[in-house]
């Protein structure tokens, strides 16, 4: 009789075993893989999330007219003019009268953010009713301070080894002890520009950057790659020429990012003198750089469609362009999208190319068009984890997050978008 | 050799006076590259009657049905010599419009091949691309009756709305014949149409074919010789490239002039 079930054949249980240890060699890859991931979005978030914490410190500030507006003029040019950061500075010297010597008074200063006299002129601006009464005001403690009241000083260490000094922890010893310092979420870090001030840079410019960037780079790239694939796909003749293309199409994919940016350097910038540094020309190197990748979906997505569907339309007496337009490209469209999202992705992501043509600059204003003088996010990493200050550690992990989010954001839509347009029937 | 002569002597059949001829062909050559896939094939189709294609797979009968709405031209490597005309204009000629051309000679492919749209999407497509509907009930007129004339209206006619590829096998074969009427062609190519289908579905097909052949003039390709006898009223048979002998189906099927075609049809080459 026929056994199946013993297992005491060698032959048999080797089999089982090799079975058994290959499973076992695939989870142990997906586990060493999944704990990389994870130990670098831990380590990422970890260093990152405090950025997104600031510290106030509330000062009873007294508006002296004889300060801000002497004459009693109330004109908005006296009060831009007048001298904030000395209301800033006598308002500390009254919360610590003891303070002596010029040193010292220098070290009190310090504890608040050198912008600490623009954030009461804007107060001023908004409300000039407010001008010789005195009042809390919550003003931005310097970078300093901030790594202080975030437990980074180690008071261990010896006075001149450290930022703040013993004098000065004291101080913000005696603001925590009595409520004058309340810690609060970082809206500025969302919404403000960058800054040489650890605890005024912000991402905006960066995100703003990076998405006119992307949009330049989507409005070319898109048109462009999806009407190439369709024409070499469903049009050109099955020739050398066109295998050549073909073959060079994969070769640019494959050429370093860094290439483009020399490109778009030598030809964008030197020989048509388009603006330096803006998204305009970022986006155009960075459409050069996605193309191939959105060629190479969007082919592999018309291929995918199956020929029955060309043969029906043209057998009902539609023109080849018809049956490209109404049919082929419609079906093949999720595939495409998904192509150009990724190759958006890879944009995003991409730093080289900018460092060529000048996104690398250091800029404060948002910029408002494509034109404007901008940078991106990946550089925005660049720049801050090149920066010497403490303060930029955090905000460096922190812009990494929300590279991470958006490219997480973009990847997550392709895969959406495709399983919505694909359950269409 | 004397084979050769014995095809062009049958070949002269003259057609019965009452039935025109819808297209005719003259020694129509196809080449694959290097590779000759039909070689002097000359055939009458008859106007509103059954045409069977027969023969062994890789015959060239199906390459012979797609020369017949130039569906050939898609493929870059394939080149035609010979004549081909549809009522007397010659459908290789350099200035025929291919897209008119199979507008007036319909297809329905082996595998049942609808648009990934609506039942109604399906038929309106073809009436629309070509003018001709004048408004929407014009359309919707022109694909109620192309579903009636395909049989399927009633199984489909609550549902219009929703996808052609949800239908069964025959359902979506009979719909793309729906979609190959509705453009009013003159002759319907069929390329093995049953082949995909279940036994059931075949015979609501071959009874369609039946009523289908009083407005139009239909090719078929078939395998199954019992098909073509029971559908056709001409049949040709293909061999190697060759046409080997045509005529009357039952005079096909029952005293075949030549040696190969006995051996086909009685199943000992196929």
């Amino acid at each position: 009789m026929t056994d199946l079930v013993t297992t005491t054949d060698r032959w048999l249980k080797r089999r089982h075993a090799s079975e058994w240890r290959f499973r076992a060699y695939g989870a142990a890859a997906i586990v060493v893989s999944l704990a990389f991931l994870v130990l670098m979005v831990a380590s990422i978030t970890m260093g990152g999330y405090p950025a997104f914490e600031r510290h106030s410190i509330g000062l009873k500030i007294t508006f002296d007219e004889k300060v801000i507006d002497p004459q009693g003029t109330r004109m908005r040019d006296q009060l831009m003019a007048a001298n904030y950061t000395k209301l800033v500075r006598s308002s500390l010297r009254d919360h610590f009268p003891d303070v002596s010597g010029r040193r010292d008074k220098r070290k009190l200063n310090k504890i608040v953010s050198s912008d600490a006299g623009y954030e009461l002129r804007d107060l001023v601006l908004g409300n000039p009713d407010i001008i010789g009464t005195t009042s809390q005001v919550w003003i931005t403690a310097a970078a300093d301070s901030e790594l202080y009241l975030k437990g980074y000083v180690d008071k261990n260490l010896p006075q001149n080894q450290r930022r703040l000094d013993d004098l000065q922890i004291g101080w913000l010893d005696t603001l925590t002890a009595n409520g004058q310092i309340k810690s609060h979420f970082n809206t500025e870090f969302l919404l403000s520009g960058d800054s040489r001030e650890p605890e005024l840079a912000g991402i905006m410019g960066a995100l703003l950057g990076s998405f006119y960037t992307l949009v330049v780079c989507f409005v070319l790239s898109f048109p462009i790659g999806t009407l190439a694939a369709i024409y070499l796909e469903e049009y050109a003749p099955k020739s050398r020429l066109n295998r050549l293309i073909e073959v060079n199409i994969n070769n640019l994919a494959a050429v370093p990012s860094i290439v483009f940016g020399l490109l778009g350097l030598a030809i964008l910038l030197n020989t048509f003198g388009l603006p330096r540094s803006t998204p305009l020309v970022g986006g155009m190197v960075l459409a050069l750089m996605t193309l191939p990748t959105i060629i190479i979906a969007s082919r592999a997505s018309l291929r995918a469609v199956p020929p029955s569907i060309r043969e029906a339309a043209l057998g009902v007496g539609a023109s080849k362009t018809q049956t490209t337009f109404h049919h082929v490209a419609p079906l093949a469209m999720p595939g495409m999208l998904t192509g150009a999202i990724i190759g958006m992705a890879q944009a995003l992501g991409e730093t080289a190319p900018l460092l060529m043509i000048g996104m690398v600059a250091f800029i404060v204003d948002l910029p408002t068009g494509v034109t404007d003088a901008a940078t991106a996010l990946p550089v925005q990493i660049f720049l801050w984890a090149d920066s010497p200050e403490r303060g930029f550690v955090e905000k460096t992990s922190a812009a990494i997050i929300m590279l991470l989010t958006f490219l997480v954001i973009m990847n997550l839509s392709a895969v959406l978008l495709r399983r919505k347009m694909e359950t269409r029937w | 050799m004397n084979m050769q002569v014995s095809v062009s002597e049958t070949m002269v059949s003259i057609p019965s006076p009452d039935i025109d001829t819808k297209i005719s062909s003259r020694d129509v050559n196809v080449f694959y590259g290097d590779k000759q896939a039909l070689k002097d094939v000359s055939l009458d189709i008859p106007e509103k009657q059954v045409t069977a294609l027969i023969g062994p797979s890789g015959c060239g009968k199906s390459t012979f049905l797609r020369c017949l709405n130039r569906m050939n031209d898609v493929i870059d490597i394939c080149r035609v010599t010979g004549s081909i005309k549809l009522e007397d204009q010659d459908i290789y000629a350099p200035e025929v419009d291919v897209v008119r051309l199979r507008a007036h000679v319909g297809m329905v492919f082996q595998k049942p091949n609808p648009f990934p749209k609506s039942i109604f999407e399906n038929v309106a497509y073809g009436p629309k691309i070509h003018g001709l509907a004048k408004s929407k009930s014009d359309l919707e007129g022109i694909v109620e009756s192309s579903l009636k004339r395909a049989s399927l209206w009633d199984e489909v006619s609550d549902r219009l709305d929703e996808p052609g590829t949800g239908l069964s096998g025959g359902q979506q074969q009979r719909l793309c014949i729906a979609r190959a009427i509705a453009v009013e062609p003159q002759v319907v190519l069929m390329d093995e149409p049953c082949s995909a289908l279940d036994p059931i579905a075949t015979a609501r097909i071959e009874e369609l074919l039946d009523e289908l052949r009083e407005k139009y003039t239909i090719v078929i390709v078939t395998h199954s010789m019992q098909q073509a006898a029971r559908v056709s009223q001409k049949t040709a048979f293909f061999h190697l490239g060759e046409l080997v002998e045509k005529g009357e189906t039952q005079k096909i099927f029952t005293a075949p002039g030549d040696e190969r075609t006995s051996n086909y049809v009685t199943g000992r080459i196929g």
